[in-house]
């Protein structure tokens, strides 16, 4: 780790390396500089496909340079459910930042994650926060309406949009644009841009009157912008800006506490799925018990029952007989 | 449980306007489970070498139809070996002569495809030749 530390890049490249590939040594290698995670901003890119979040991204990137920020990228791109395989190819948008000391890049495939980021997309954000870089972009795969694991990475998410893709009606439903910290309409200079700008201001607003007023809460700016002609992205640094001040006094450790607790959650999840699962060879007394014709419910049941010995589980057949359903 | 994938960087240096070809390499290789990295055209050797650093990439596969292989291959290889980099995989193709592919082969480039390579044979070659050396890295370490 002392090339990690002395700020080589290969270091960094290959400890992100070992965090996507789920190498045993990627767990000693983040212990090793855990006190140096936490520094780095972190900003959620995400959006449909070809709204524009590679180039917004670069001129984000390049004016946070501007400003004598490092900037680190982590782009991921979606991997084949057949293959496994990837094409990776948000770099192309970015080359003036290749050669720039000030900026690393990497390229992630999503490797089986469905919610927009890969399941080592937090790993790679804490190796390049840990590696000293100052701002972390995070641009997820081209999402839906329902993917938004990029919460879980970043401290502010901007959703990009561009105009041509559905009525004011799409702009209230839930989901994506309700985890959006800045909204961003890109291709401002397309026809559409300012109707969809005003529908979004609308649904913002709509949400803001009608919720409970138990605390304060935050109101995501509608900024347009043009990424591809560099025109008005200053406004969306500006909109992710208001939110860390927002996010200061005590908000900021709070949620990012919330998101560990639920990081070491997933490991557990994992782990145990991985150990257990795998190593005793569940699957071919799951297959008889199934042949049986028990549901996949009462299965699952009696599974759990013998992993965790006599600690109650949910769902387990002493609970279902208490809530009356046998 | 480890899950490791051959991670390819796809690359078109100098002035070359014409990445059918990488493409076309770029999308079979993705077919075959890799993971790839497409630079897009125009890439200096720093660029290139850059990139695959930051990327960790496995192999680097240059294309060029330009005719400057001869001269821009070889400095590809002197970028990736000052960067730390000498351990990739260094592939390429294009309209390439025999005597240069001879000459490239000599000179770190493990293997070069000329016109008429059958694709499958690209990602096959890649794939035998990684899994032998991580066969070796295995048994290293």
């Amino acid at each position: 780790m002392a090339r990690f530390l002395s700020g080589d890049r290969g270091a960094l490249a290959r400890a992100i390396s070992w965090a996507e590939n789920a190498d045993d040594r990627f767990q000693a290698a983040l212990s090793g500089v855990y006190e140096r995670v936490g520094r780095a901003v972190r900003v959620g890119v995400t959006g449909p496909p070809g709204a524009g979040k590679s180039t917004l991204v670069n001129e984000v990137a390049r004016l946070l340079r501007e400003m004598e920020r490092t900037v680190g990228i982590l782009a991921v791109d979606p991997s084949s459910p057949f293959t496994g395989g990837a094409l990776l190819g948000d770099r192309i948008r970015m080359e003036e930042r290749t050669l720039d000391p000030g900026v690393f890049i990497r390229s992630m495939a999503s490797r089986g994650s469905h919610g927009g980021i890969a399941r080592a997309s937090v790993d790679a954000c804490d190796m390049m926060d840990a590696w000293g870089l100052d701002e972390i972009l995070i641009e997820t795969v081209g999402v839906g309406q329902a993917e938004y694991d990029v919460v879980a990475a970043a401290d502010t998410v901007v959703v990009v949009l561009c105009p041509g893709a559905g009525d004011g009606i799409q702009a209230m439903k839930s989901g994506l644009l309700e985890v959006a910290d800045v909204l961003v309409v890109n291709k401002s200079d397309v026809s559409g841009a300012a109707r969809l700008a005003l529908d979004l201001e609308e649904s913002v607003h709509i949400r803001a009157t009608t919720r409970k007023h138990d605390e304060e809460k935050w109101v995501p700016p509608v900024v347009s912008c043009s990424a591809g002609t560099a025109s008005g992205v200053d406004a969306v640094i500006e909109g992710v800006e208001s939110h860390r001040r927002f996010l200061a006094d005590g908000r900021l450790e709070g949620a990012r506490g919330a998101k560990r607790v639920e990081q070491v959650q997933r490991v557990v999840t994992e782990r145990l799925a991985e150990g257990v699962w795998d190593a005793r060879g569940w699957r071919t007394e799951v297959e008889v018990l199934l042949g049986s014709g028990d549901t996949p419910y009462d299965v699952a049941s009696q599974v759990l029952g013998e992993i965790l010995g006599g600690i109650p589980v949910a769902g387990a057949p002493g609970a279902r007989k208490e809530a009356g359903c046998s | 449980m480890t899950d490791r994938r051959i991670r390819v960087l796809v690359a078109k240096p100098g002035l070359d306007g014409h990445d059918r070809g990488a493409k076309t390499v770029a999308s079979v290789l993705r077919d075959h489970g890799m993971e790839v990295i497409y630079t897009g055209l125009h890439k200096t050797p720093a660029m290139i070498a850059e990139i695959a650093v930051q990327e960790d990439v496995d192999v680097v596969g240059l294309s060029i139809l330009s005719g400057a292989h001869m001269e821009l291959f070889p400095r590809v290889r002197k970028e990736l070996e000052q960067r730390g980099m000498a351990h990739v995989l260094l592939v390429g193709g294009g309209i390439i002569p025999r005597e240069d592919i001879e000459a490239l082969e000599g000179d770190g480039f493990t293997k070069l495809f000329g016109p008429g390579t059958n694709t499958d044979s690209i990602a096959e070659f890649i794939q035998t030749e990684m899994q032998q050396r991580w066969a070796k890295e295995g048994a290293d370490a």
